[in-house]
């Protein structure tokens, strides 16, 4: 196709201004002031066609360095069955951006209520929405939902080890709010709870934390629920959802929120995203949720129906006072990680997240071995951890020369956070996805530069 | 048209307060039930709490919508009316016999400042 992608002719254009009773299109501006009209074209160069651009995006596409991804930070390169994405591209489904007629779109109603009951079993939490953003907006919801739980809180407690992106979006979040982020600070790369104490007050809404944190590591929360609920304070724990498999659930540590992000759980890297977040709560905290809830019901003959339960705090409802701006969910990406876990079912599951485990803390164990890096943290992790260096220049060695060999060694944690004490650290991720091959591959050019 | 009770003190949100034995129920009027619909669910204040005067205090959500309700005079929950848990449409059945919360002790000078029954009805027609 070599015509511009606006499809109108000359001659429709004509017809149109005839039909508003215009001449032209510099009368149909004429109620504008002259101050306001350009007096020279905006210097952009001439259209290109179809083929052309496609053309110049390809090649732009091509200069993408294909490599092993050792990638992770809150992004992994999972494993995902082909029904995902066979499924997933029904266009009824693609074009069911969210439900605004809801009852008429039953199959996607329906689907969105497979997904809150999925994250209800994951985390053991009473009651699932339809899904938010991502897991940084996730974070957020939470701490306002905590601030609305408590009369007159106006403080978020919120663990340095939480993932460095959902950490920014708070604080931008509590910029305009005029609420306080407080940090509890990690120590050997875990929250410190020794200060938590400390921290509590009456103005002390919650505590926000994460596990496996964004260093990889698994974090304790043994009795953090009680100390917060002693002073009507509220738990929120993030987790990626894979690893609940094979970790505590956020209800066994006695939370009232669990957040997260579904990547892992049937979402493609696709740069980072678009991703789709989780929020689960217990009972008594349903209509503070925010966004909606699909709930079951039986029609007039008694068959099984879908419907929009629960928007309590939405701007439809609330109109000015709403509290929640969800008003559409990743509907999409929901149903992306709704499909990927019935493919894979609990089994599947656990045998991801094991294996995950397992690749990882054998790359873990034999890179230990090597001079010049350690696993500075004697910390439990899952399937990602901090390789540290000794020295910047070896690690940025280390990061070109298996790039060189096709490999990408793992994420900056500085490139994330921009905290010169985290320079030294590489986050390298191990998923089920790695093959014996890659991992050995992996060893041998990092003994080869670490020698 | 509402109906309107006398002997009853109301706020411009369209909420009753009525004093029994030193004790003020606060509910909402017929106006208020009739422009929000059947109403689903109320969410109740927590006891022992003190709220201000013009304090928003609970929501009550209806099929149409969710609307605050204000805090008519400053006071201490001492009660609320647990039967609005499972049967929020009492309110719509009968709102002057269904209050949603008691304040005690509560300002008596805030009281006295309300609209009498006349002058919410006057009120209500400049609506």
């Amino acid at each position: 196709m070599i015509y511009p992608y606006i499809p109108h002719t000359d001659a429709d254009r004509r017809a149109m201004l005839k039909a508003i009773g215009v001449e032209s299109i510099d009368e149909l501006f004429s109620g504008l002031g002259a101050d306001l009209l350009l007096e020279d074209s905006i210097p952009i160069s001439h259209g290109r066609t179809e083929d052309e651009v496609q053309r110049m995006i390809n090649s732009i596409a091509q200069r993408n360095v294909r490599g092993i991804p050792f990638l992770g930070c809150g992004c992994y390169d999972h494993i995902t069955p082909a029904t995902v994405k066979a499924l997933s591209s029904l266009p009824s489904f693609v074009t069911a951006y969210t439900p605004y007629q809801a009852e008429m779109s039953q199959g996607l109603l329906q689907a969105i209520y497979e997904f809150q009951s999925m994250i209800c079993e994951i985390t053991g939490l009473d009651v699932a929405n339809a899904s938010l953003y991502d897991g940084a907006n996730a974070a957020v919801e939470a701490a306002s939902l905590m601030l609305a739980a408590k009369r007159k809180s106006r403080v978020v407690l919120v663990s340095e080890t939480i993932h460095p992106f959902a950490l920014k979006v708070l604080t931008t979040w509590a910029l305009g709010t005029e609420h306080t982020i407080t940090l509890v600070p990690q120590q050997g790369g875990i929250a410190d709870f020794e200060v938590l104490p400390s921290l509590l007050s009456d103005e002390v809404a919650g505590l926000i934390v994460q596990t496996p944190n964004c260093y990889g590591l698994l974090e304790d929360y043994t009795g953090i629920a009680d100390l917060l609920h002693a002073n009507g304070s509220l738990l929120a724990i993030s987790a990626d959802p894979l690893s609940l498999a094979i970790q505590k659930s956020q209800a066994e540590w006695g939370a009232d929120i669990a957040i997260g992000d579904t990547q892992a759980l049937g979402l493609p890297l696709a740069f980072g995203g678009p991703s789709c977040g989780y929020m689960a709560v217990r009972q008594a905290l349903l209509r503070r949720m925010p966004g909606r809830v699909v709930g079951a019901t039986v029609d007039k003959e008694g068959r099984r129906g879908y419907t929009l339960t629960f928007q309590a705090r939405e701007q439809h409802i609330k109109r000015e006072r709403a509290t929640s701006n969800i008003c559409s969910n990743q509907a999409l990406a929901a149903l992306m990680t709704t499909i990927h876990l019935s493919s894979l079912g609990w089994g599947g599951m656990v045998e991801a997240a094991e294996q995950s485990y397992a690749k990882a803390h054998y790359l873990a164990y034999h890179l230990a071995q090597l001079p010049g890096v350690t696993l500075v943290w004697d910390k439990p992790f899952w399937c990602e951890f901090p390789l540290v260096f000794n020295d910047a220049k070896k690690m940025r060695k280390f990061l070109q020369e298996l790039r060189n060999e096709g490999i990408f060694a793992g994420v900056r944690l500085s490139s994330l956070t921009r905290k010169n004490s985290d320079e030294l650290v590489l986050l390298v991720a191990v998923t089920e996805k790695r093959s014996r091959e890659e991992l050995e591959l992996y060893l041998a050019a990092a003994r080869r530069v670490l020698k | 048209m509402s109906t309107i009770l006398e002997n009853l003190r109301y706020s411009q949100d369209h909420e009753w307060v009525r004093i029994e034995a030193q004790k003020a129920y606060v509910g909402i009027t017929d106006h208020a039930q009739s422009e929000l619909g059947e109403i689903v669910y109320v969410e109740l204040p927590p006891v022992g709490e003190r709220y201000e005067q013009g304090e928003e205090i609970s929501t009550v959500e209806s099929v149409k919508a969710a609307s605050a309700i204000i805090n008519p005079i400053e006071g201490v929950v001492s009660e609320v009316n647990e039967e609005l848990d499972g049967s929020p449409e009492l309110i719509n059945e009968d709102c002057w016999a269904n209050h949603l919360y008691v304040l005690s002790p509560f300002e008596q000078s805030q009281y006295d400042g309300l609209l009498s029954s006349d002058e919410y009805a006057a009120y209500l027609s400049s609506l």
